[in-house]
């Protein structure tokens, strides 16, 4: 008798500057049978998936697949040897047809000749979408002719139509309607009976049910535990995912009741989220809490004028404002350090003092000519206060540790000095050392009187920052929690809720 | 301050100090080391080279390039490009030619002239890119073709001669010994440092370029600065035409004809980099220098024309290779 056994893969551990994405995880698959891998954001879901398939190549532990021990540096021996994957972010070819997307790399053709065999693409084709039933896409239409619901139905068909024995599914629901949904679960049911194994990586808690067998969780790169879906509760599964013990990092007063400094009122932003109301006063860190794709950083973006609000009020010290550009909620006292450092914040080819002093130019402009002695001075002052290590003020940014680059971002709003100061995962990529230094600037700035608002996905750092926390999820407001009731099994429980009310508003 | 962050501190500061003083000192000056070697190597082979008086040639020679590719500096440093410039050249060229005829209108005409015409091309270069999100190759390469349609449909594809001395002095005279061309490209070598180096306007002009996006968040009004931009690339595209009109006494719906390439080459050969954030107008010169050296040294040599061309295409080849490892070390 064979092994029940797909996939096993164990002591993996990998490893990127500064950060331990995986440290000695295992998963193991059997046949046929529906696997969810879940946890939180950086858990390390996607890392193993991608050591899996070759992505990435695995510091220490043994992968066997199929009875052998597999060792594979590339996509497409991972298709060889039978692991497909259904990307969360779709990559079609968007100006090519269905069946050349799907077949895309293997089209059929005349003998050796390398001309494509057209017809038997459509035959093809067509034969894969009779055996999924999918029948409402043409295998001549354009990809980019079709919603993004049908495009991943394509991308669906086309991991099935590897034949794989493995496939992996990372969130391929997040795109797809409750019909769609149903029809992606008699494919997978399908595939079980013909003994195909399915890694199922999702946030969404009601579809375990529906879907899985077998459930294991991973926090913070490390292997957690697996289980029967049904000896999993909600409850357990939640402990389970972010059971960390709070740091001590947070010593943190409640903040005086000061005056508003800003108010949002059913502030709506089609697709991003919907009708969100909050305040935060003077002297108060308010948290947004939330899973990815729940739309805490569109919330920022839209109040500072990143992009337009489709509804509702922006109040800044009881007065309405209309935010057209950055440049508008700079003007209002707002400051924002947004999510991506790399992506958004630093200009890179550029030296630590231009990138400290983008926001702040013309308080050092005097007749059009900027007075270097006195950014000298102002730069050299936030160094100290932030203990940024840098050996000089010509050093480039690109050169600087996670950590000292963004305080080099922080420091170019405090050199603005903003009222009211937005944070997006002001921790994110950062070793512990900077971490904390950033934790205790945070408290020192709302002890200044700046109301601050802070979007994490780390649980503990939101929980241990915040006055208050409002949770977002898929879009909707579910709730606000006081620091005194603040755990995170009742954010985690608040940030997956927002399927229900999507389901009740649709 | 915690243990962790000082371990980071010290790798990072190590990796800083990994390179040789040598290799850091050629990043810094390599082009100018270059150019300098490139003289010895000319005066080695042909003694003529050095001479004050061929000098004073390659520098005038070189002061229309220069000047375009100050402009294209600027537009490159904020990841853009300006293919227009050489067309606008001969555009300004014919223009300005019939305000500088003999006996008609002051000299200050004239040059407001080729400042209005460069000027009012870029800032269309510019409103079409930055307002309309058009790529700027596009753009630029539209202007290409239609500024030197223009140029020939206003001077009916001829020459147009007979301008006036006051003019000629601009591109022919001394002062104090020094050419009027060579002057006038070292004070807007100065201006255009002060403008990239000491204004808002220059630090806003590499934050796009480094960054557009976060150049945005930070309250930079990017669309406003990729318009001066142009409008300043265009305007001194404008001042270039009129140097050469007047250098060569007459306006020539044909002048500058792949100007806009040489300039693009200076400005490259010089250190500054496509992907933007990057260069300088010092660098910019030493590049324009070394391509000027390189033609007249060359001919000289009696190289031919031919083997010119190939060897410019190589260096500048090797300039953009060399570009690209330094990055790629990051």
């Amino acid at each position: 008798m064979t092994s029940p056994y797909i996939l096993q893969m164990s002591d993996i551990s990998k490893s990127f500057p500064g950060v331990k994405a995986l440290q000695n995880v295992k998963l193991d698959v059997k046949k046929g049978e529906v696997h969810a891998l879940m946890g939180e954001n950086g858990a390390g879901k996607s890392t193993l998936m991608k050591i899996l398939i070759g992505i990435y190549t695995a510091d220490t532990g043994s992968v066997v697949f199929d009875g052998e021990k597999l060792s594979i540096s590339n996509v497409s021996e991972a298709l060889d040897k039978g692991i497909s994957m259904i990307h969360q972010e779709l990559n079609p070819v968007p100006e090519m047809t269905v069946a050349e997307n799907i077949f895309l790399g293997r089209e059929p053709t005349y003998g050796k000749t390398g001309i494509v065999n057209q017809k038997q693409l459509i035959r093809n084709t067509k034969e894969l979408f009779e055996r999924l039933n999918i029948t409402t896409i043409n295998p001549k239409a354009k990809m980019i002719d079709l919603t993004v619901a049908k495009m991943q139905l394509v991308e669906i068909a086309k991991a099935v139509s590897f034949d794989s024995k493995l496939i992996i599914m990372d969130e391929p629901t997040s795109a797809i309607t409750d019909k769609e949904v149903a029809h992606l679960f008699d494919i997978i049911r399908s595939l079980q009976k013909k003994d195909v194994g399915i890694i199922y990586i999702t946030h969404k808690m009601e579809e375990l049910k529906q879907i899985a067998n077998t459930l294991t969780v991973f926090r913070d790169g490390q292997y957690v535990g697996t289980d029967s879906i049904d000896n999993m509760s909600r409850e357990r599964l939640i402990e389970m995912m972010v059971g960390r013990e709070l740091s001590h990092a947070f010593d943190k007063e409640h903040a005086a009741r000061h005056e508003v400094a800003l108010e949002v009122k059913n502030l709506t932003k089609e697709g991003k989220f919907y009708d969100v109301n909050f305040h935060v006063r003077k002297g108060e860190v308010l948290g947004i809490a939330g899973l990815m794709g729940s739309g805490r950083s569109e919330i920022l973006e839209t109040i500072f004028g990143v992009m337009q609000a489709d509804a509702g009020d922006i109040e800044v010290n009881g007065q309405k404002k209309k935010m057209r550009t950055p440049k508008d909620a700079i003007n209002a006292g707002i400051g924002l350090l947004t999510e991506d450092r790399k992506l958004t914040g630093c200009f890179l080819p550029l030296s630590v003092r231009d990138n400290m002093i983008m926001v702040n130019i013309n308080k050092y402009t005097k007749n059009g000519i900027i007075n270097q002695k006195r950014i000298e001075d102002d730069c050299e002052d936030q160094k100290k206060k932030m203990n940024i290590k840098t050996p000089n003020m010509d050093q480039l940014i690109s050169n600087l540790s996670g950590g000292n680059q963004q305080k080099v971002l922080i420091g170019r709003w405090l050199l603005h000095n903003p009222d009211i100061l937005f944070l997006d995962e002001p921790t994110r990529g950062i070793d512990i050392g900077a971490k904390s230094e950033i934790y205790n600037l945070i408290f020192e700035l709302a002890k200044q009187g700046k109301a601050i608002i802070i979007v994490s996905s780390e649980m503990p750092e939101v929980i241990g920052l915040s006055d208050r926390i409002v949770v977002m999820s898929e879009g909707y407001q579910t709730g606000e929690l006081d620091r005194s009731d603040a755990t995170q099994e009742a954010i985690m429980e608040l940030a997956t809720r927002g399927e229900l009310i999507k389901r009740k508003t649709s | 301050m915690s243990n962790l962050s000082t371990v980071t501190n010290n790798t990072s500061d190590a990796g800083l100090h990994k390179e040789s003083k040598a290799a850091v000192l050629f990043k810094k000056y390599g082009m100018l080391i270059i150019l300098i070697a490139l003289i010895a190597l000319m005066t080695a082979l042909e003694p003529n080279f050095i001479n004050s008086n061929n000098i004073i040639n390659i520098v005038r020679q070189m002061a229309v390039i220069g000047i375009v590719a100050i402009g294209v500096t600027f537009v490159i440093i904020t990841s853009g490009i300006d293919l227009s410039s050489g067309s606008v050249i001969a555009l300004t060229s014919v223009i300005v030619a019939t305000f500088a005829q003999e006996g008609t209108y002051p000299l200050i005409v004239a040059v407001l002239a080729a400042v209005a015409v460069g000027a009012a091309t870029g800032v269309f270069n510019g409103f079409l890119i930055a307002k309309g999100n058009i790529a700027p190759f596009i753009v630029t390469l539209g202007m290409m073709t239609a500024a030197r349609g223009l140029a020939l449909l206003f001077s009916g594809g001829r020459p147009i001669g007979g301008l006036s001395d006051s003019f000629q002095f601009l591109g022919q005279g001394m002062i104090l010994g020094i050419p009027v061309p060579i002057i006038i490209f070292a004070i807007i070598g100065i201006v255009s440092y002060v403008l990239l180096n000491k204004t808002k306007f220059g630090k806003y002009v590499y934050a796009i370029g480094g960054n557009e996006q976060a150049a945005m968040i930070a309250g930079v009004n990017v669309t406003k600065v990729k318009i001066l931009v142009y409008s300043y690339a265009g305007l001194l595209s404008g001042l270039a035409g009129m140097i050469l009109t007047a250098r060569i006494a007459s306006g020539q719906p044909t002048a500058g004809t792949m100007y806009e390439l040489d300039a693009i080459a200076a400005a490259v050969i010089g250190g500054t980099s496509l992907t933007g954030g990057i260069g300088t107008i010092g660098g910019t010169v030493i590049g324009a220098l070394i391509i000027g050296v390189m033609n007249n040294g060359l001919d000289l040599m009696n190289v031919s024309s031919y083997w010119q061309q190939i060897l410019k295409g190589v260096i500048i080849t090797v300039a953009v290779y060399i570009d690209a490892r330094k990055h790629k070390k990051k």
